[in-house]
């Protein structure tokens, strides 16, 4: 019987794979388009430059220097990721993700600068802020019935007051960025295990790079394997038939949120206790950071580890937007590109629903055939 | 005194087309995340609309064009929505926030892209529209009379109207409460949703518009509207849904908002000694205070955010 095979489409991994690159394939197209009609001249050379990134450097050592850079951005950006996809597990939509991981920014920040704090303990307080950040939501959506998103849209505008608040006791005299953690403790710079060896001596490079992948399996096995895993997935799927088995929907819900702000702030202190950015206090927009791990997670095909890889796209593009000529073509087209891609991502389940029922009814044509 | 009251309406107003907005959308049954983003292209267009004006011709002018453009601007741009929530049946969240994100990195490209045209060192994502902006008010004593607070009060009354007392309306709602059932009685569901989402494209658009144009004379685009699109959606949550207790709720909201543009000039407030940034972040700690109170018995329509599927029941 021919019916016992699958045939490739019903491969739910490769469907997933498919529709990813289906998305950048029309999010690049249409960044493309973008760059021809403000410049036709040098469209082709800019798209180029942003789907090369560091490897426009010719020189190896160079190239690799700025791998490491790209690295370390993609770090915190897979812990936004992780922390929506996460939430996105229990059926909630985490937006606020941004908001966790300023607030994580600040106290890793307040910690490292103002505290004099060494770096594991600067981590854990950025994991806390983002966790209380995270309840907050929570606890307004399990108790008050709050739209999450909602709620989350709104702490990440007090979020980045009071984080700019906060932090102006420690920027720069002359300047409105956070002094440099180099100048004033050291010791609350994340430890790099002789990494930067490997990147040209990149000395951003840190164990936040290995160790955020690391926790993007941890959570896959959380998710797959463990009995709170499943319960947050039961929870997300149906919460009423969850609550009847004798699933704690409210605590679980607030627990997904608590953990969901823990990544999203550990995300913070991977970048900013990397030293490789200082904190603006007169930011007065909320980084896009948590709002990119949007794009990231929705690519990786609600997986963690596809997010793992969709992060280092994201971040591969936003990065190379910036080598750009600044002069010609604004940086932000990378951006573009990646709001382009959530866009269509929104039309994925559609599309697995079409090509799962062409199909099923080519199956169904065949078996037609033979039987007569 | 004066002075707080200009603001508080200008900031209503806002909150009020918007909020309306978002009301039209969800009551035909689809949840506009979006609106942030619609209020940015309405800003970007009528921005280009007064900076294209300039001085040529007065309110009468630039008034009907300003309010045409930024709300056509809105309705093109809330076709994205429409298309993903109801023909291709999208996580409408997801969609809402791709459009908030691509609104802004679209404005940015396209001011920034102008701005070099015009003056190859000039990278900024800022559009001034000084003179264009004189056009819009007029001073009624010491209060700048707002062509906008006008607007948003008639479009207030038209909005009741459309929603209790035509058959339109009514329908609109119907679609948003059970689809199925709407239906069952010949009411195109789709074609009803659609004209709920436009609607709220063109109150959003304006919205975008008058928000940037209230209290300074450029806008930099890179900073977006500053969450003013879900702080409508909370003033449409704590208004229950219904157009005048939207109007009384963005008053509320638009008092806190006015509060940061206005309080140095009160001498019992300057003497508390708080930093500007509490008075900024109050509109979003006040929201998240009222929504606690209000969401729990929430008038939502029963089926707003699920894509209409025939074969349910």
């Amino acid at each position: 019987m021919e019916t016992g095979k699958k045939s490739i489409l019903e491969n739910e991994g490769f469907l997933a794979i498919l529709s990813a690159l289906l998305c950048i394939a029309a999010g690049l197209l249409v960044g493309y388009i973008v760059l021809l009609i403000i410049n036709p001249a040098g469209g082709t050379e800019a798209i180029i430059t942003i789907l090369k990134n560091y490897m426009t450097y010719p020189s190896k050592p160079a190239a690799l220097k700025y791998l490491g850079s790209t690295l370390v951005k993609t770090a915190p950006l897979l812990m936004c990721a992780l922390s929506i996809q996460f939430c996105y597990q229990a059926g909630l939509f985490n937006i606020g993700a941004a908001g966790q991981y300023v607030a994580g920014a600040g106290a890793a920040l307040y910690g490292a600068l103002a505290l004099g704090l060494p770096w594991y303990v600067c981590t854990l307080m950025a994991m806390a802020a983002g966790a209380l950040f995270g309840c907050i939501v929570g606890f307004l959506k399990a108790y008050c019935n709050v739209n999450e998103v909602i709620s989350g849209i709104m702490l990440n505008w007090i979020g980045l007051y009071l984080v700019n608040m906060l932090l102006s006791g420690v920027k720069e005299v002359a300047s409105p960025y956070t002094i440099t953690i180099n100048s004033t403790n050291p010791s609350a710079l994340l430890p790099s295990l002789g990494l930067e060896a490997l990147f040209s001596n990149n000395k951003y490079v840190t164990i936040a790079v290995p160790l955020s992948v690391l926790i993007a399996i941890l959570l896959w096995i959380l998710l797959n394997k463990t009995v709170f895993g499943y319960e947050i997935t039961a929870t997300g799927l149906n919460k009423d038939a969850a609550r009847y088995c004798g699933m704690r929907e409210k605590k679980n819900l607030i627990l997904t949120l608590i953990i969901g702000g823990m990544l999203a702030g550990l995300g913070a202190a991977f970048l900013y206790l990397s030293g490789y950015e200082q904190w603006q206090t007169t930011a007065s927009s909320v980084p896009v950071m948590g709002f990119n791990g949007i794009a990231a997670t929705f690519l990786g095909g609600l997986n963690p580890i596809g997010t793992i890889f969709s992060s280092y796209f994201i971040q591969h593009i936003t990065s190379g937007g910036s080598y750009l000529d600044k002069g010609v073509y604004p940086s932000q087209i990378s951006d573009l590109i990646s709001a382009i891609i959530i866009y269509l991502c929104s039309f994925v389940l559609f599309f697995k629903t079409f090509i799962r029922g062409r199909a099923a009814a080519r199956k169904e044509r065949t078996r037609e055939v033979k039987a007569s | 005194m004066i002075l707080l009251l200009q603001y508080t309406l200008i900031f209503a107003s806002v909150l009020m087309l918007v909020a309306l907005g978002g009301c039209f959308s969800e009551h035909s049954g689809v949840i506009n995340l979006g609106l942030e983003g619609i209020m940015v292209m309405g800003a970007l267009g009528g921005a280009l609309t007064m900076k294209t004006l300039g001085d040529t011709g007065g309110a009468a002018l630039i008034v009907p064009a300003v309010v045409l453009v930024s709300s056509l601007a809105g309705v093109v741009y809330s076709v994205l929505l429409g298309v993903a929530s109801i023909n291709f049946r999208a996580d409408q969240t997801l969609v809402g926030t791709a459009m908030n994100m691509l609104a802004a990195a679209l404005a940015t490209v396209i001011v920034k892209s102008i701005n070099m045209a015009e003056n190859p060192d000039n990278v900024s994502s800022t559009i001034q529209y000084m003179s264009g902006k004189k056009a819009l008010t007029a001073n009624i004593g010491r209060f700048q009379f707002n062509w906008f607070m006008l607007i948003a009060v008639i479009l207030l009354i038209l909005s009741y109207v459309i929603l209790y007392k035509t058959r339109f309306g009514l329908r609109l709602m119907a679609c948003g409460e059970h689809p199925q059932a709407a239906d069952s009685v010949g009411i195109n569901v789709a074609k009803m949703r659609w004209a709920g989402v436009l609607i709220s494209g063109f109150l959003g658009g304006l919205g975008g518009i008058v928000y940037i144009t209230a209290g300074v004379s450029e806008w930099k685009f890179e900073t977006g509207v500053a969450g003013f699109g879900f702080l409508a959606l909370a003033v449409m949550i704590f208004g229950q849904w219904k157009p005048v207790n939207i109007a009384l709720a963005a008053l509320l909201f638009g008092f806190f908002r006015a509060l940061s543009n206005v309080y140095s000039g009160f001498d019992f407030l300057k003497q508390l000694h708080l930093p500007g940034t509490i008075y900024n972040m109050m509109p979003y700690i006040i929201s998240l205070i009222v929504l606690a109170f209000t969401s729990r018995n929430s008038r939502a329509p029963k089926a707003e955010g699920i894509p209409y599927d025939k074969s349910e029941r």
